[in-house]
């Protein structure tokens, strides 16, 4: 057994009186893979701070020993920690967006690291830049180092960090969510990428993610923290398909799986809303072109069923979606809700319809007002369509908190006083408080944790079969698609390029753009059973 | 309805005012902010004489002299009373101007910022404003209205005018492509409705900071204009008047000139700490 590289024994931090990590024990072989598994706010990503000394605000190491080959660094000065970082522990950051200077060339900022560790002198710096870009993956890095960071996409920058940890060579690479701000698809090359390089390079990886999937494609050993505390650690196919503790059983069990699709094959039912052929186009400023961020798509809602939209960034599900709740106007084409048409709908007719649908959108921080109380905020859509008076209003509010399982004590509560799952039932009740037919649910579940998630997919399932409710629901994410989805609309650059029930879909998918999806999606095999 | 009370509420809940109080700098800018409020508001009572009652037999007391706590001015003026009614005068002008910036600007900026074509014809006006330093604006303005109390408070408000418009219509901006806003969109509230509960309270904190920075600057100004003459008219007390009478006998008997001088400096000081305490405290993005 060779010493361990890293080895973290009765870890505490905390910040100011609140600790956020309690006891943590963590060991790390050279060239092992380890993987640190946890919801926001389980400790995960403060763990990965504290052993490179980089902790915010007013965290504080209260307690236990960092061990880095043997040597102490708890409490090591800024000089020795300065010579660790880069040198020795490369880190790959979560947002890829914010951590290049958008000011400075790509390929300066890999030279930068590499002499400021005097891994190189001035001319050398730049031709070994370019070299770490290329390996990083990205084509023509010679013309490409010298290009800014707006010039490059997301992935593309995350591949520029990814070569400026590993510029100096370091012995361990710490990649904190490094892929959660990607499509699937690019975090499948962006990771495969890194995987060949820390193999060359012989170097460990500490991975921390919130995606028990990842963990199990990329990583040998895992550690599942929650509220600061380890909860299970171990190989990592052991921990994730025979689960000791009941946290990580809740965990596995939470995934959403690609697993044989809860719902059979639709057998016809009128349809609610019927899409077809609709385009949107926007007039790109100062080149004269045009955009077509969606272009000839076409489908339907069937009454009491869901039909999601699945896509990457940029494939024009949410514009779809904002055109069928007529937030943005539709270039040409006709949408239909129960058979009338509501493209360019004015004064009433526009309200009537507006009262047949109701949105439940991404971020349920963002889609409350944070001035009003939980009462007032699930009651405007009665307000605004004059139904009932206060005390109606006031009853139906609080059938509606029942309805979503949410405490009557809520309603006088403020948003940021509640948890995301909470906001989102909150934002699901106002959805349903004038008895829409169709609820348009725009990624309702990604900005959540996976346990939550589960919750709000199982309500939503309730909700359809209590009160025959039709959604179109909108996803990145396959896998979601799957538990609650009738029928499934794969699109990509505005184009629909696969459509039919979920269960053809998801299992013989006939476009090759759904097959990439498909097997992008991490911990498929495994979670699969 | 109680509209006024629930919007206002999460922003004047425990934790604003926790906030304020961890931070000494706003401690102390709240306690000036109280105190000027007490002398302002009470004047009448803390005044040991009128603020015109002139004492022809003791010009020029000495601070300190029994009966004349702060001494007495040229014309044997009572500089402690005169002091007390200034500083009420300057409060008085002060939320005047604050009242005409926020019931002017505030509507237009909400309107700039949710319709291109108003944000047109509003900006370009604002930044024509903007193109002339306030106090010129002001001074202009009062030259022409005349002087007066509620002349120059108008003059100094109408010169605060823009800098509300882009505060409010910069918010506007921001919040009308929040999605709760598309939420309400999709629940066909009107523009009332949307501009009104939703865009206007969310605006609230940025408005009252902004009405704590134009506080100060009015009072100054208006001690400014009364210094010049074009503000509070003589015989009414007004702490630029004094300034203004006080410097023909400055090297001779200070005194005049330096309390209501001292007066100005507080009132000013306390607006600006206790409006930086309230913007970092009404800050989400800083942790408590």
């Amino acid at each position: 057994m060779t010493a361990p590289l890293l080895e973290v024994s009765g870890l505490t931090v905390s910040f100011g009186d609140t600790p956020a990590v309690r006891g943590l024990d963590l060991s790390l072989s050279p060239g092992e893979r380890v993987a640190v598994v946890g919801q926001s706010g389980s400790g995960k990503s403060t763990t990965a701070h504290a052993i490179i000394g980089l902790l915010p605000g007013s965290g504080r190491v209260t307690g236990g020993a960092i061990r880095w080959r043997g040597e102490d660094i708890t409490r090591a000065g800024e000089r020795r920690l300065r010579r660790l970082r880069g040198r020795e522990i490369g880190l790959v950051p979560q947002d890829p967006m914010s951590n290049l200077n958008p000011v400075s060339r790509v390929g300066r900022q890999v030279a930068e690291t590499l002499m400021a560790h005097g891994m190189s002198g001035r001319r050398q710096a730049w031709r070994q830049a370019v070299d770490m870009l290329g390996q990083a993956g990205i084509p023509e890095p010679g013309r490409r180092a010298r290009q800014y960071p707006h010039e490059f996409s997301g992935g593309m920058r995350q591949r520029v960090l990814i070569a400026i940890a590993l510029a100096c060579r370091p012995d361990l690479l710490i990649a904190d969510e490094p892929t959660s701000a990607l499509d699937v698809t690019v975090q499948r090359q962006i990771l495969d990428h890194l995987e060949k390089l820390t193999d060359e390079l012989g170097t460990a990886l500490l991975l921390v993610t919130h995606d028990l999937g990842l963990a199990v494609d990329r990583t040998s050993r895992v550690v599942v923290m929650s509220e600061g505390e380890v909860v299970e650690t171990g190989p990592v196919r052991q921990v994730l398909t025979a689960p000791q503790e009941d946290y990580t059983k809740r965990l596995v069990a939470a995934v959403p799986s690609l697993a044989a699709p809860k719902h059979s094959a639709a057998t016809d039912v009128e349809p609610v809303l019927e899409v077809s052929n609709v385009s949107k186009e926007y007039r790109v400023r100062g080149r004269g072109g045009v955009l077509r961020a969606v272009d000839d798509v076409s489908f339907t809602v069937g009454r009491g069923r869901t039909t999601a939209i699945v896509g990457e960034s940029g494939s024009g599900k949410t514009t779809t979606a904002r055109m069928v709740l007529g937030l943005v106007p539709a270039t040409s084409g006709t949408i239909r809700l129960d058979g009338a048409e509501i493209v360019a709908l004015r004064g009433d007719r526009l309200r009537a319809a507006r009262q047949a649908m109701q949105p439940v959108f991404q971020d349920p921080y963002a889609s409350l007002n944070p001035m009003w109380t939980v009462e007032r905020i699930i009651a405007e859509p009665l307000r605004t369509f004059r139904v009932g008076n206060r005390a109606s209003r006031r009853a139906k509010v609080a059938e509606l908190l029942d309805q979503v399982a949410l405490p009557s004590a809520m309603s006088q509560r403020y948003p940021n006083e509640l948890s995301g799952g909470q906001r989102q039932r909150v934002a699901i009740a106002r959805a349903l408080a004038i008895d829409p037919r169709l609820v348009v649910c725009d990624e309702p579940v990604s900005a959540l944790d996976v346990l939550v998630q589960d919750q709000i997919l199982d309500l939503l399932a309730k909700l359809q079969a209590e009160l025959g409710l039709s959604y179109l629901f909108i996803s990145h994410d396959l896998a979601v698609v799957r538990s609650l989805a009738h029928d499934v609309l794969v699109m990509r650059d505005g184009r629909v390029v696969e459509h039919g029930p979920v269960e053809q879909v998801l299992t013989a998918p006939a476009d090759p753009y759904t097959r990439q999806l498909l097997n992008a999606v991490p911990g498929a095999t495994v979670f699969a059973g | 309805m109680t509209t006024a009370e629930v919007t206002v509420a999460p922003l004047v809940r425990g934790r604003t005012l926790r906030r304020i109080r961890r931070n000494p700098m706003g401690v102390v800018g709240g306690a000036l902010v109280l105190i000027v409020i007490i002398a302002g508001v009470f004047a009448p009572l803390l005044a040991p004489y009128a603020p015109t009652e002139v004492h022809f037999s003791t010009p020029f007391q000495q601070p300190g002299t029994v009966g004349f706590a702060l001494g007495t001015d040229d014309l044997g003026r009572d500089v402690l009373s005169r002091v007390l009614y200034g500083i009420r005068a300057s409060l008085e002008v002060g939320l005047l101007s604050v009242l005409v910036a926020v019931v002017i600007g505030v509507p237009l900026g909400l309107l700039a910022g949710y319709w291109r074509w108003v944000d047109a014809v509003v900006s370009r006006l604002a930044d024509l404003m903007l193109a002339f330093p306030a106090l010129v604006l002001a001074v202009g303005l009062a030259a022409i209205n005349g002087g007066g109390l509620a002349s120059a408070a108008i003059a100094l408000g109408i010169a605060q005018i823009p800098t509300m418009i882009r505060i409010v219509r910069a918010e506007t901006l921001r919040l009308k492509e929040s999605d709760f806003v598309l939420a309400a969109h999709t629940m066909h509230a009107g523009p009332v409705r949307v501009l009104g509960q939703h865009i206007l309270p969310n605006s609230l904190s940025a408005i009252i900071v902004q009405a704590t920075v134009i506080m100060p600057t009015a009072v100054l100004g208006e001690a400014i204009l009364s210094f010049l003459g074009l503000g509070i008219l003589p015989p009414d007390p007004s702490l630029g008047i004094m300034l203004s009478d006080a410097q023909q006998y400055l090297f001779r008997t200070p005194w005049p000139g330096i309390f209501p001088g001292i007066a100005l400096a507080l009132i000013c000081l306390g607006f600006n700490l206790f409006g930086d305490a309230l913007r970092d405290a009404l800050d989400p993005r800083s942790s408590s």
